[in-house]
């Protein structure tokens, strides 16, 4: 790895800074898009959605709807002037469906009127009739019908077969894992305005370039004429990279054919019902193994249900296969992904982007190993890890940065894990009803987006007169703390005060073509941007003070808000000014590409990633047998960031990523009855982790290292892998329902809420 | 709408005067939004579960999004707008906020800090748990809550020695 150059002490990055907005969010003045004051005229738009989940549809009688007090427009397929497509990828996401219904709640119509409420109302006098045909469901139904939306993906290394075959020990096995919803507070939201032959979306996206395209598009405008903007959003979590898009685009059609601002807030029923989810699994597996526990071979198929099109299901599920592994070496592999269509909302990006689920089957997998040779899962997690001469991803990437040994050792001992769980069996020995369990699993996550051309950032950067700067970048703010990291960095090469950097909206005006805020990369990519953008300014003005000053370029400083040159010094701001008046452009852009990466698809080998993000956690519950309730007790965390650019921030980030993994694995379940309704469309009947379920004693540390990769300050994403630290909650969970049956595995499925607690309870009481 | 459906309300609204004729049907949330111009108070599930929109009425905690501008009538509401001075300086429940990074998105913040503002009123003798408990009907995706209580906590602290 090339050495870390840094020769002047850090003053603003690796530090603690709040969230720039903090003022703001605790005083109620942080503008979200629903608060701006509206146009004068705005009118408000009401999605109507589709009855049933499949059929043909016959009739759509609206006259009633355009009728309707205060209904000024009704917006149907038919009045899309350009394409009436709202994906990412693929062109089978209609904004407006046209012929066809695939799933319950899919928007057939859009309601324009003077109010949110008339347009409410107004969607409830259609008369839509759909020759209805029974919908799939569930993946088991997609994978009876054998639909598929995307084709099947494979990874193989070595002979899977003949290592099985060869295997003292062989299992297999089948994992459900649920779905999720994002409830990001901030339901989805745009405000379209018009202007002469343009349109200006202000939308709560995590990926303005993309919606500026599809708005676009849609109105047969030029890219030019369409500009996107967003200055923050209350949560995403992958839930507004693609499906954010259709509500900024109805806006605009809106907007576009009334000659009117419009907004389009949706329902939170609305807002569960018709946009995408994570995806739920089906993992069968197959092992092979050593009495030791070493696995020789893994066979898997991963089914998921996608949804009823693409959306972003491939990068999914490919990330999926890329977490098989998670953190540990297999010896043969095959690696087999199903992306099944069902007549459902099209699910989506969240948070870990399929790895989480990846990373189930293959934890699932070393406790099945453990339970069934007798052995602590911790020893069996721990022999299997990446190590030297075993550091062969299944898809050809070496893994050069490991260090899970070292940081699970480093967790093991600070959580005092071999101790607890000697108290743990001495505590069930003495408990017939209430059972603990615990466990300690680690992550290895990936960091760049697999679909290479992403990996690239933009920024802008204007320093003003009076030594202010002026920063844009193409990365989006939704709470993560992003725009302070930035803002961390060009303060730094600047050698100013963090308060004189301002911190602008993001607009696709400013900085172009822009990869989504995702993938956990958006500090690194755009943060380098921002870097290189500053960088280029200093330069100009490092020349400009050499022979203004008349010293040798060397000699040339930034700090403390001052520039400092040979034994004198000058503040920023004078020298700002004198470098305009000496007429030196004070303005820049800055790019970024992360280097290296190559990924064959075809082949399905290459480095597809830049580095890797490790972390372990250590989870203790206890579980009620009679009724299934579940209480976590205490969390232990080593998580690695690199050198963090804000340890708050980052902490920040872990704690969230943890409970909403945690959420995910326990307690949030989505309910889909047999015509593809989802039951589950509040947050009073999907239940999302509140204070008190998270334990008082939660304990997160910074592993202390570098990233090897050459990354902004060495820092490592964060965004992403803390969720999948909640792992080890789920298999703590399943630790305490084995101590009931030592030697038997454990049927437990995700999430394991009550229910599924006590089927698992059940299952190997029955044995 | 009829007119028969509108009606007159007056209210205290952070210890102003507010007036307005609204639909009867209008929710306090969306009167403090659209006719006050208060947008601080944020509305997430607009069925009375997420918290985002809590605000008090008379000192008590009310969901705005289930309560009706009309029964506001006559009543005191405190919203976050209220919280800070005069002069804009933000008073120790905010500030601690602030200084613990309890908040990520941003948007469950005023409904939480309403929601503690209730609480501490009541009772100043509230432990970590008591905190957890009383927090549980306000949901924030974003932080894990762990700063949130080390929030609360640093403020109860700092509100006791100024008794």
């Amino acid at each position: 790895m090339p050495p870390e150059v840094v020769d002047v002490p850090l003053r603003i990055v690796r530090t603690s800074r709040r969230h720039d907005s903090a003022t703001r969010h605790v005083s109620g003045s942080a503008t979200y898009i629903d608060d701006m004051p509206e146009p004068h005229g705005t009118l408000h738009l009401a999605p109507g959605g589709a009855p049933v989940a499949r059929g043909k549809i016959k009739s759509v009688d609206l006259d009633a709807v355009r009728a309707a007090p205060g209904v000024v427009r009704v917006l149907t397929a038919a009045d899309i002037p350009g394409t009436n497509d709202v994906s990412p990828v693929v062109g089978d996401d209609p904004a407006l469906a046209d012929g066809e219904v695939q799933f319950h709640g899919q928007v057939v119509f859009a309601v324009v009127a003077e109010t949110r409420e008339a347009a409410r109302r107004a969607v409830k006098l259609a008369k839509i009739e759909i020759d209805a045909e029974t919908p799939l469901v569930t993946v088991d139904e997609a994978l009876s019908a054998d639909l598929n939306i995307l084709p099947e993906y494979r990874f193989t290394t070595g002979e899977v077969g003949a290592a099985l075959a060869a295997s003292p020990h062989r299992l297999d096995g089948t994992l459900r894992i649920g779905g999720q919803e994002h409830f990001y507070l901030e339901g989805q939201v745009a405000l379209a305005v018009p202007g002469e032959d343009e349109m200006l979306v202000y939308s709560s996206t995590q990926h303005p370039s993309e919606l500026q395209a599809l708005v676009a598009h849609m109105l047969k405008l030029p890219q030019a004429a369409v500009t996107v903007e967003v200055r923050r959003m209350g949560g995403a979590f992958g839930g507004k990279e693609s499906q954010a898009a259709q509500w900024g685009a109805l806006a605009a059609l809106a907007a576009r054919l009334t000659g009117r601002a419009c907004k389009m807030r949706l329902d939170r029923d609305d807002d569960m019902i018709m946009t995408g989810k994570r995806h739920d699994f089906r993992a069968d597996y197959q092992l092979g193994f050593d009495g030791e526990g070493r696995l020789n071979g893994y066979d898997v198929l991963l089914s998921s249900r996608c949804g009823y099109s693409a959306d972003l299901s491939q990068g999914i599920n490919d990330r999926a296969m890329f977490h098989a592994d998670n953190a540990y070496y297999l010896p043969a592999a095959n690696i087999l992904s199903k992306r099944m269509k069902t007549h459902t909302v099209s699910n989506t990006a969240f948070r870990g982007f399929g790895g989480p689920q990846g990373m189930m089957a293959i934890e699932r997998a070393m406790d099945d190993i453990a339970w069934t040779l007798g052995l602590d899962p911790l020893d069996v997690r721990i022999r299997n890890l990446y190590g030297d001469g075993r550091d062969m991803t299944p898809y050809g990437m070496r893994v050069t940065d490991n260090i899970s040994p070292e940081l699970i050792a480093g967790l093991e001992r600070s959580s005092d894990y071999r101790a607890r769980r000697k108290a743990i069996a001495a505590f069930n020995a003495d408990s017939p009803i209430i059972k603990r369990g615990i466990a300690l699993t680690p992550v290895k996550f990936g960091i760049s987006f697999t679909n290479t051309f992403l990996n690239q950032g933009g920024a802008l950067v204007h320093v003003y007169k009076d030594g202010t700067v002026h920063l844009n970048h193409g990365g989006t703010e939704m709470g993560q703390g992003l725009f302070v990291k930035i803002a961390q960095v060009v303060a730094e090469e600047f050698g100013i005060d963090l308060e004189h950097v301002k911190i602008t909206a993001t607009t696709t005006a400013k900085v172009p073509n822009t990869s989504p805020t995702a993938a956990s990369s958006g500090t690194d990519i755009n943060g380098m941007a921002a870097q290189s953008a500053a960088r280029i300014i200093k330069d100009r003005l490092t020349d400009f003070a050499a022979s203004f000053y008349n010293v040798p370029r060397e000699q040339v400083a930034f700090r403390e808000n001052k520039v400092f040159y040979g034994n004198h010094s000058v503040a920023f701001s004078e020298l700002i000014l004198r470098a305009h008046v000496g007429q030196v452009s004070l303005s820049s852009t800055g790019f970024y590409k992360t280097p290296d990466l190559t990924w064959d698809q075809a082949k399905a080998h290459g480095r597809p990633f830049y580095y890797f993000s490790y972390g372990a956690a250590c989870s203790e519950v206890m579980i009620d047998t009679l009724t299934g309730e579940m209480k976590v007790e205490r969390i232990d965390i080593l998580h690695d960031v690199g050198k963090s650019l804000n340890p708050a921030i980052d902490i920040g980030q872990i704690e969230g990523g943890f409970v909403q993994g945690m959420g995910w694995l326990t307690a949030e379940e989505l309910v889909y009855d047999a015509k593809g309704r989802l039951l589950t469309h509040a947050p009073s009947t999907y239940k999302i982790p509140t204070s008190s379920d998270v334990p008082a004693d939660f304990r997160v540390a910074l592993f202390d290292g570098a990233n090897r990769e050459a990354t902004i300050y060495r820092s490592k994403a964060v965004g992403e892998p803390p969720l999948m630290l909640a792992i080890s909650v789920f298999c703590a969970v399943a630790d305490a329902i084995h101590s009931l049956a030592p030697g038997r595995r454990v049927p437990l499925d995700a999430p394991a809420t009550p229910e599924s607690i006590l089927r698992a309870v059940k299952a190997v009481a029955q044995h | 709408m009829t007119g028969a459906s509108r009606r007159a309300i007056k209210l205290q609204v952070n210890g102003k005067p507010h007036a307005a004729e609204v639909d009867v049907r209008l929710t306090l949330a969306d009167c403090l939004r659209q006719e006050f111009k208060l947008t601080g108070t944020h509305l997430g599930c607009e069925h009375g579960v997420c918290g985002a929109c809590t605000v008090l009425l008379d000192g008590q905690s009310v969901r705005a999004c289930l309560m009706l501008a009309v029964q506001a009538d006559g009543r005191a509401v405190a919203t976050v707008e209220g919280l800070a001075g005069a002069d804009g300086k933000l008073n120790i429940l905010q500030q601690a906020f602030k200084d613990h990074h309890g908040l990520q998105c941003g948007f469950c913040t005023p409904g939480i800090l309403m929601t503690l503002t209730e609480c501490f009123a009541d009772k100043p003798d509230l432990t970590e748990q008591d905190i957890r408990v009383a927090l549980s009907g306000n949901i924030c995706r974003c932080t894990g809550y762990q700063g949130i209580v080390d929030a609360a906590m640093d403020a109860l602290r700092k509100m006791r020695s100024l008794l």
